[in-house]
């Protein structure tokens, strides 16, 4: 993996192809939306399933685990859904539409010339006060995310397009603990 | 049937549709990267008023496949009862959210955001994403301490037109309607908190139309309405009846005795009779479901339904229980049989080890139980459980499995 300085001027070759294309604007938030909603019917449209992120990564982990301690996963029932015997947890759609997620970010993020190692942060924290919150911000998120048996994704926009009232509930819930612990760590981004 | 959503597998074989999956998360990860969703100060300015996108891209995006998914099933191309609607475990549901959204205002992300981040060297998407796995990993590892709570208050296949009692096309206006309020709200706030100017009025022309397409969409929904179960049934009554009459789902006794026994099947016994006869004699496990409640039930029996279920709807003779296996046929629930000559059927063939229970002297008409118990007894009688090993009985084997087609346990599942 290169470590090539976005700002140098003489790349070349594939390094000019990855990092040289000139960063351009986001789209208008409401085309994006509508964007969103065409490719969230299409999946339920062909598939019958909604969009999902934290399921697949889930998998990702039931895998290393079942790698590591396979009679772990045995006597946990939780993984043993997925992971018991010879059951392999990669088999699953939610695995491949996660990596396709991975795959539509980059190829994105390099068409519009927005491929760049950094770190956003507010003003007035360290990057490395940033990568922590990062990390357990991150824990925090997937711990919830399997509480709730779906993240932003799988149940508030999955859920939510198809009237499920639980994922509406689960909706209001996140934007609420969002809301109610904002100020109380607005220096991290303000 | 409705033509969709597609029976994958079959078209396009486990490869094939797992390729599918991948391009549908390709085009998720592109939406989210152009809408600026890989940026976590962009995501975070939400909880302060400053940035509404988050806000203006999801409820968009919701709205819009809402319309769309609605209008399709009410023309009757996509069939409601084969996509995936999460089911509701109110209280984990909510904790989980309130936990979520902690994590979103510490880390900046949610899960599939973090993830373009990721994919676009944002080093802060990177240590968020591996957070996330490592909760999802601690998760794992503790939920056998709390199972209880966490499936705790589930209502199935819950959707908000069932909780308000409200007809589909009246829900969707009032989602559109609220999303277009909170659009105009999270405007105002932008305004307030973020500085931001008002929207170019070059743009407002796209805004109307934006607008009225969604609220034209929306009446669309209304006029075009949800297709009843009969409806359903119509559409499909040529090439059903033909099996009906040819039949092809009307399963003998020794079928069912054998499934029954048979480990790599999950047979759910359905007995659409009265109270009375259900209580005199039933086969045991069987469950008491009277035909005006079938079409309620199907929901939750979708979502028990594994790749190896079967559905055997019984009822005194055949009358009631092909109008049941009408109506779960037409709700699309998979591998549905009827059990040949019904219960009587089933009597004269593993009843008569007892002396007790005999036929009736005149038979008393259809549909009704031909034989006489001298008091209730349930499923407390050997006929009503039979040794399948002490049964040599002929007959053509009916029952051939789906494959499954639809949803396969949810986004995040």
């Amino acid at each position: 993996m290169t470590t090539a300085v976005v700002e140098d001027p003489k790349r070349r070759g594939w390094r000019a192809v990855l990092w040289g294309r000139a960063e351009k604007p986001y789209v208008n938030p409401y085309v994006g939306g509508a964007l969103l909603g065409v490719v969230l019917f299409l999946s339920f449209f062909l598939t019958g399933n909604g969009l999902g992120a934290s399921g697949g990564l889930n998998r990702y982990v039931v895998y290393l685990q079942d790698l590591l301690a396979p009679e772990h996963v045995d006597r946990v029932a939780y993984l043993l859904k997925m992971a018991g015997g010879d059951k392999n947890p990669l088999d699953d759609y939610l695995v491949f539409m996660t990596l396709g997620t991975l795959l539509g970010g980059f190829v994105s993020g390099w068409q519009h010339g927005r491929l760049k190692f950094e770190t956003n942060k507010g003003p007035q924290i360290s990057v490395r006060t940033r990568w922590l919150m990062a990390f357990v911000g991150g824990a925090i998120m997937g711990y919830g995310a399997r509480f709730a048996r779906g993240c932003t994704s799988g149940q508030a926009l999955s859920g939510g397009a198809v009237l499920s009232a639980g994922s509406w509930a689960f909706m209001f819930a996140v934007f609420g603990g969002g809301y109610a612990l904002a100020y109380f760590v607005r220096r991290l981004w303000n | 049937m409705s033509p969709f959503p597609l029976p994958l597998d079959a078209m396009f074989g486990h490869a094939g549709a797992y390729f599918i999956y991948m391009l549908i998360g390709f085009a998720f990860g592109y939406v989210l990267e152009i809408s600026g969703f890989a940026i976590s100060t962009k995501l975070a300015a939400q909880f302060y008023f400053k940035d509404m996108t988050v806000l203006k891209v999801m409820f968009t995006g919701i709205i819009v496949a809402m319309v769309l998914i609605f209008l399709a099933t009410g023309l009757g191309w996509l069939d409601y009862n084969l996509i995936w609607v999460n089911p509701t475990y109110l209280w984990p549901g909510i904790v989980g959210g309130l936990i979520m959204g902690v994590g979103f205002i510490v880390g900046g992300f949610c899960p599939g955001t973090s993830l373009v981040s990721a994919a676009t060297f944002k080093i802060d998407g990177i240590f968020f994403a591996v957070g996330g796995l490592f909760g999802i990993f601690l998760f794992g590892e503790t939920v056998q301490s709390f199972e209880t709570f966490w499936n705790s208050s589930y209502f199935g296949r819950l959707t908000l037109m069932d909780w308000l009692g409200l007809p589909t096309g009246v829900v969707v206006i009032g989602v559109v309607l609220m999303a277009l309020f909170m659009f105009w709200g999270g405007e105002q706030l932008e305004r307030i908190f973020g500085g931001q100017p008002q929207p170019q009025s070059q743009r407002s022309w796209g805004r109307i139309a934006g607008v009225a397409t969604l609220l034209a969409g929306a009446l669309l929904v209304v006029v075009v309405g949800q297709p009843t179960t009969q409806d359903k049934w119509v559409r499909l009554a040529s090439e059903k009846e033909a099996l009906l009459s040819a039949r092809a789902v009307q399963i003998h006794p020794g079928e069912l005795l054998a499934s029954l026994a048979d480990d790599q099947l999950n047979v759910i016994l359905l007995d659409v009779r009265d109270e009375a006869d259900y209580n005199l004699f039933h086969l045991r496990r069987a469950r008491y479901l009277p035909l005006n409640k079938v079409t309620a039930t199907v929901p939750d029996l979708r979502l028990e339904a594994g790749a190896n279920t079967v559905y055997v709807v019984m009822s005194n003779d055949e009358r009631a229980a092909t109008e049941a296996w009408k109506l779960l046929v037409a709700e699309s629930v998979p591998n549905v049989y009827i059990l040949e000559g019904g219960i009587n059927n089933w009597l004269t063939v593993f009843g008569h080890d007892d002396p007790a229970v005999q036929p009736t002297p005149t038979p008393p008409g259809n549909e009704s139980l031909q034989f006489i118990f001298a008091s209730a007894v349930g499923d407390r009688h050997s006929a009503a459980d039979p040794d399948a090993h002490h049964y040599e009985l002929e007959y053509t084997p009916k029952i051939k499995l789906e494959l499954k087609r639809g949803a396969s346990g949810g986004g995040c599942g």
